[in-house]
């Protein structure tokens, strides 16, 4: 089963050195015990670009789709047997990138 | 077997065998939707045929097997209409289900799973009620005032968020044990305490089903975990508390404080329980949690044949602990009705005052306390600006009959413990109605925000020391209760001999 963890950020800006170290060993060790699938992290979201191209002709809108106070600043998508072992990883990720996280299981 | 006698056979089957059925089938199928239909349409079933087959030896082996043909047969016409060619295995496994044993720890991964901390607080008890208790969604809706469908979907989203995260449905290891049960026994004494300071307009000032419920599945967990000193902590403190119902409250509805209470109408019977459990966790000798101790404070008063004989200076030293592990207000709070019964109200006054800095706003609990030892001191109402309605709630007065339930709210900012709003800190003549669960009233109303769990101070990590215990003498009726407390300079520990 994989996971989404999402990093919710709340305008303290990019990861600092500290926080990038911890964050990097957190990783290896993800990969060491073989609950690694992707991850990253994102700029900010005032270089987003929404595209709506439902109606045949698509549309740009600069900006973030959603306009909110917290936002998603990078994610990881790691493997776990069950939410137990996933919200145990989430919330060392949590402690690690030293920022709210959100977990969300991937459609199966 | 005459009608009544079969009805009574399936009212006690559900009882017993409910959470079995439910526990087993979830177990076998791997999911809580399937295991609930088909233990509700076996019960059914039961309900048809036994009048006319009699009831079965083992009613439970007979419910669980009926519920496993139930899913079978849905799981087969389900995968039949969609057309799905793929059934697994285990789906055509007939055989009959794995007798009674280690089901018992089905029944505890199904407590664990209803209770995991990745649901809300709302929607852990209403599942637990639901799959455990095996209380119906319209009675759980009645029960906490919301409406039936608002209630369906908070179990039904439970059930699929269960699924598709795939919540385990197994015991914690042993590392995740002690959080998990606390996480469990909030939901068992949030429940309690909606049934005992029942919040609801036209709601019976205790709602004896809830209690009833309550108790019944924390003795279920006690006897599934009997090593678990918190367990045994709760249900005593439930007992102790249910003894007093009937005393608490008056012909005309309205509660009636402590001091008040006939004690001749307390529940011998559920004291000699309470009372035994105290004595086994004091002869456990491990550091009690906050279960713990609220049951050793219920048990003192309890032990009282009259409010005057009450001992005060046990109840203050087991306050003193509790105000280790929980150090909200509200403790604080109650520990000054025992310091003003010891060192006089002026005392307890000043105590109070230093509580009103930490509140930052005046909480009605404080002044209703306040108001009361005001009183006590030869002030009028009228000394304290909210003496009046303060001392009426202090004096378990139903808020609806005086005050807008809102005003009962704890203070902005403080986050509201469950442990603090015990029945059994309600202590003499001032059974704060104020300190009623926030919990409670915030998930009395769907709309609110959700509620907090309870923090649970670690009792691994407590101050406390063992307990020393004495073997029974008596019987609780007649008992009398003497209570050393002993404060040490690097901590304390208590020495609690109920006999």
């Amino acid at each position: 089963m994989q996971y989404l963890v999402s990093v919710i950020d709340a305008n303290t800006g990019l990861a600092t050195p500290d926080e990038m170290a911890a964050i990097d060993a957190f990783n290896d060790r993800l990969e060491a015990e073989g609950h690694w699938v992707f991850a990253a992290g994102l700029e900010s979201p005032s270089t987003a670009t929404v595209i709506d191209n439902r109606g045949g002709e698509a549309v740009f809108t600069d900006g973030p789709f959603l306009e909110s106070k917290e936002y998603l600043a990078g994610f990881w998508i790691i493997k776990a047997p069950d939410l137990d072992v996933a919200l145990k990883l989430a919330a060392e990720g949590s402690k690690h990138c030293n920022r709210k996280v959100e977990v969300r299981p991937l459609l199966g | 077997m005459s009608v009544i006698d079969v009805r009574e056979a399936v009212t006690q089957a559900h009882h017993e065998e409910w959470a079995r059925v439910v526990a087993s089938l979830t177990r076998r199928f791997g999911d809580l939707d399937i295991a609930e239909e088909a233990a509700a349409e076996a019960f059914a079933t039961a309900v048809e045929r036994w009048p006319a087959d009699g009831v079965p030896p083992n009613p439970g082996t007979w419910l669980t097997t009926t519920a496993n043909r139930q899913a079978i047969d849905r799981i087969r016409r389900v995968n039949k209409r969609d057309g799905k060619q793929k059934q697994a295995q285990m789906l055509y496994d007939d055989d009959p289900p794995v007798p009674a044993g280690p089901i018992e720890d089905d029944r505890l991964r199904l407590i664990f799973t209803c209770c995991h901390p990745a649901l809300a607080m709302a929607t852990r008890v209403a599942l637990t009620l639901r799959m455990v208790g095996g209380l119906t969604v319209p009675e759980i809706a009645r029960a906490f005032l919301v409406q039936e469908i608002t209630m369906g979907q908070r179990i039904t989203r439970a059930k699929a968020k269960i699924k598709a995260a795939r919540i385990p449905y197994r015991v914690p290891s042993a590392e995740d044990l002690p959080a998990r049960v606390s996480g469990v026994l909030a939901v068992l004494f949030l429940v309690f305490n909606e049934g005992y300071l029942a919040t609801g307009p036209g709601t019976d000032a205790v709602r004896q089903d809830l209690t009833a419920e309550a108790i019944r599945l924390t003795r279920l967990i006690r006897a599934l975990m009997p090593q678990d000193g918190e367990a045994a902590g709760l249900l005593a403190l439930m007992l102790l508390t249910e003894a007093r119902r009937t005393a608490r409250v008056s012909a005309s509805g309205e509660l009636v404080p402590l001091d008040e209470q006939d004690r001749g109408t307390w529940d011998a019977t559920l004291i000699a329980e309470g009372h035994r459990l105290v004595r086994e966790r004091l002869a456990a000798g491990v550091a009690p949690g906050r279960y713990q101790i609220l049951a050793a404070i219920s048990a003192v008063h309890t032990s009282a044949h009259d409010i005057r004989d009450t001992d005060w200076s046990q109840v203050l030293a087991l306050y003193d602990q509790l105000v280790h592990l929980d150090p909200s207000p509200i403790i604080a709070l109650n520990r000054a009705i025992a310091v003003a019964e010891l060192d006089g109200p002026e005392v307890a006054l000043a105590a109070v005052d230093r509580l009103e800095d930490k509140l930052g706003t005046p909480a009605r609990s404080p002044a209703g306390a306040r108001g009361a030892d005001r009183r006590r001191v030869g002030h009028g109402p009228r000394a304290c600006p909210r003496a009046r309605g303060a001392g009426m709630l202090s004096r378990g007065v139903r808020p609806e009959s005086g005050l807008r339930r809102g005003d009962c709210g704890p203070p902005r900012g403080h986050s509201p413990r469950p442990a603090s709003r015990s029945p059994a800190i309600s202590a003499p003549a001032r059974s704060c109605r104020c300190s009623s669960p926030a919990a409670t009233a915030s998930w009395s109303t769907p709309a609110a925000s959700p509620v907090s769990g309870p923090r649970q101070g670690p009792a691994s990590r407590s101050p406390l020391t063992a307990c020393r215990s004495s073997p029974s003498r008596a019987s609780p009726k007649h008992s009398s209760k003497t209570c050393t407390p002993m404060r040490r300079r690097s901590g304390s520990s208590w020495s609690c001999r109920v006999s």
